[in-house]
């Protein structure tokens, strides 16, 4: 219980501190770009809302920094994150809602694959012990986690989208299409997501194939794995009920906090193939110099990856007998 | 950048510690280290790599037959003898500009890699050693970037800086990309910390700057070394891609820079693939010299995780298979998880 209590102190200060983050780099930056921003809203939006962005920037000069900051964490609590530049008059926050579906749905699911086929194929490789996968998967593996997701991404474009030509490498459905629960929809919107989420897959899979991998080769010389082969019990459910049950633990609590991940994890892979997900979202207020939007998608961030390591440590804690005693 | 299944475990085991005792003498250890690299099959084809690169970062003037930023050619040719890569809509030389933009990446990663390992080290070791209230500050910044996601907050950054150029790069990643060094160190130093020749240090009355810098620091070669390599790894793809999304100073002679100019001119649908291809292949190659350098350190000071009919072979090592996956307390390796990219 005091390890859970500690580590949600922990969070409660990170969520702190990067929110504080978010209130002081547009303050350090030397000529703030965001008040040339500041310039073009005005006259274009009301009181309230101009008000919330100023406190958000800095912009307002007879406000201490103390009351500025204490209004900035008022608003942030209270959802209020100002208008968007490039969708006015949409607010930040209806426009970050209609990212995530996009983001969550691609990333989501390539992540939980990633997880369930690495976990394998370490389980397995480590258990035949220099046989061919073990002998060739690690190497393989260790050369594609340095390959930049972004390059993965574009070699894919080129070879299926342009030169086969076989799958769509733009967007996430046809523009033509009418989003809804029809099927033609669904069909379409599965055949755009082929092309990132293969690309997410092939670079995110070696990291669970490896970690898995040295798990179960360190939990193979444990003395109950040894014990268990002595009684006899067939390879199989000392593979799988002693080996794979044991090395899961970490990697289990690592998935747990890769799901936090997700919303960040692949912004420039949603870059490349134009999804519009919460990372292209963020480079594109990037590119439209959109600071509210911008600044609201990296507190999601945040907040996203903070959860999640939270409920890793939990897990852990529910998991392992062994981190309940560390006080 | 955060590692998951990393940052929330409890302190590595002493693998390191119990390989390399401290009562080798020191000359020894650079000559350890070279014939690690030699023996261990990832460590060699990583290294020819790196030193591929920091020959054409050097000398890029005697292998590139043209210069980066000449416009002198037919824009969009096709591969030939005079152009090998053909060339960009600009008209420039794809091949020399690879060979040109080597130096800029190869010095983000050096410099990255050097700075923040010295944070790393800095702290990590400070926060072991200082115990108490330092150890507990020290200890929750490390923890705090360690999840805070970082490439969104560099691109954050970045926006507010635009157009980030060498410099800027370096610091801030170099600034944001310590934490996980600096959490394996200090475990590493809690471990060391009440051993018995640290103690007679202690005893023949040593100071503290003496003891850890030439009592502790050593013992910890490799690990220093790997973290080293983490640091430029990140950096290396980092780089690549704040320059690559636009974030980074347009005129770079880089290979992030190059990506930039072929994503803009849609270099894949205008038939000039290998302009947004090759870029990105050399990024991957030298992502894959720090990684498998890295992964070889980690076989090295982790018997247990070396390939088994090596092992086998090597017997001189004191390594019968045996042994090796019976004694091992190993510790999942310190493999680094890439998320946020």
């Amino acid at each position: 219980m005091r390890f859970i209590l500690r580590r949600t102190g922990f969070f409660l200060f990170t969520l702190w501190a990067a929110v504080t983050m978010n209130f002081v780099i547009p303050r350090l930056m030397p000529g703030n770009p965001a008040l040339a921003m500041m310039a073009r809203y005005k006259g274009h939006i009301n009181g309230q809302a101009l008000k919330a962005l100023e406190i958000l920037f800095g912009v307002k000069t007879h406000e201490n920094l103390v009351s500025e900051y204490s209004q900035y964490l008022a608003n942030i609590f209270q959802g209020r994150f100002g208008i968007s530049y490039t969708f006015f008059p949409d607010t930040v926050s209806h426009e970050v809602l209609q990212a995530i579906p996009w983001t969550l749905g691609l990333v989501g699911v390539t992540t939980v694959l990633a997880f369930i086929l690495g976990t394998l194929i370490g389980l397995v490789s480590a258990w035949r012990r220099g046989g061919a996968l073990d002998s060739m998967l690690p190497p393989i593996f260790v050369i594609t986690s340095a390959f930049p997701y972004f390059w993965i991404a574009l070699l894919c474009v080129w070879l299926f989208g342009i030169k086969l030509n076989w799958l769509p490498e733009f967007g996430a459905y046809n523009i033509t299409d009418t989003p809804g629960w029809q099927w033609s929809f669904i069909s379409d919107v599965l055949v755009h997501s082929i092309l990132p989420a293969a690309t997410i897959l092939i670079t995110s899979i070696g990291g669970w194939i490896l970690t898995m991998r040295n798990n179960v080769i360190s939990v193979l010389g444990e003395d109950y794995v040894r014990m268990a082969r002595a009684k006899g019990l067939k390879p199989w459910t000392v593979m799988w009920g002693y080996a794979g049950r044991n090395a899961i633990l970490p990697n289990l609590t690592g998935f747990a906090m890769s799901l936090g991940f997700v919303v960040s994890g692949a912004i420039l892979v949603e870059y490349v193939f134009n999804y519009p997900g919460v990372g292209w979202m963020l480079l594109d207020a990037v590119s439209n110099e959109d600071y509210p939007l911008m600044q609201a998608l990296f507190l999601l961030i945040t907040v996203a990856v903070l959860v999640a390591v939270l409920l890793s440590d939990i897990l852990t804690a529910l998991l392992d007998a062994r981190t309940r005693d560390l006080a | 950048m955060a590692f998951p299944g990393v940052a929330l475990q409890p302190a590595p085991p002493e693998t390191q510690a119990a390989e390399q005792t401290p009562s080798r003498r020191r000359g020894q250890r650079g000559g350890n280290l070279w014939r690690a690299i030699r023996h261990n099959r990832k460590a060699t084809a990583g290294a020819i790599l790196l030193l591929f690169f920091v020959v054409l970062a050097i000398l890029p003037g005697q292998v590139a037959p043209y210069s980066y930023t000449s416009t002198a050619f037919k824009p969009a040719l096709q591969p030939s003898a005079a152009h090998w890569l053909g060339t960009t809509a600009l008209g420039q030389d794809i091949f020399s500009q690879l060979v040109y933009g080597t130096r800029e990446s190869l010095i983000i990663a050096l410099a990255v890699g050097g700075l923040s390992t010295v944070i790393a080290v800095i702290i990590g070791v400070s926060a072991a050693y200082l115990r108490g209230v330092t150890d507990g500050v020290l200890s929750l910044i490390t923890d705090v970037l360690l999840v805070i996601p970082t490439f969104p907050l560099i691109i954050l950054i970045a926006a507010y800086v635009r157009s980030a150029g060498l410099v800027t790069i370096i610091i801030v990643l170099g600034l944001l990309g310590w934490s996980y060094g600096a959490r394996q160190l200090r475990s590493q130093v809690l471990s060391l910390r009440d051993r018995d020749f640290l103690e007679s240090a202690r005893v023949r009355g040593e100071r503290r700057s003496y003891i850890i810098i030439f009592e502790i620091l050593p013992t910890m070669t490799s690990l220093i070394v790997a973290s080293f390599l983490g640091a430029a790894l990140y950096a290396v793809l980092a780089a690549a891609g704040l320059q690559f999304v636009g974030l980074g100073d347009p005129n770079a002679q880089s290979w992030g820079t190059m990506l930039y100019w072929a994503e803009n001119s849609e270099a894949l649908g205008a038939g000039m693939p290998l302009w947004a291809i090759m870029p990105g292949v050399c990024v991957a190659l030298l992502g894959a010299a720090f990684a498998l350098l890295n992964y070889a350190f980690d076989e090295i000071s982790n018997p247990a995780l070396r390939p088994v009919r090596k092992a086998m072979r090597a017997g001189r090592g004191g390594l019968d298979p045996g042994t090796v996956l019976e004694g091992s307390d190993a510790e999942p390796s310190r493999h680094r998880e890439r998320r946020d990219r």
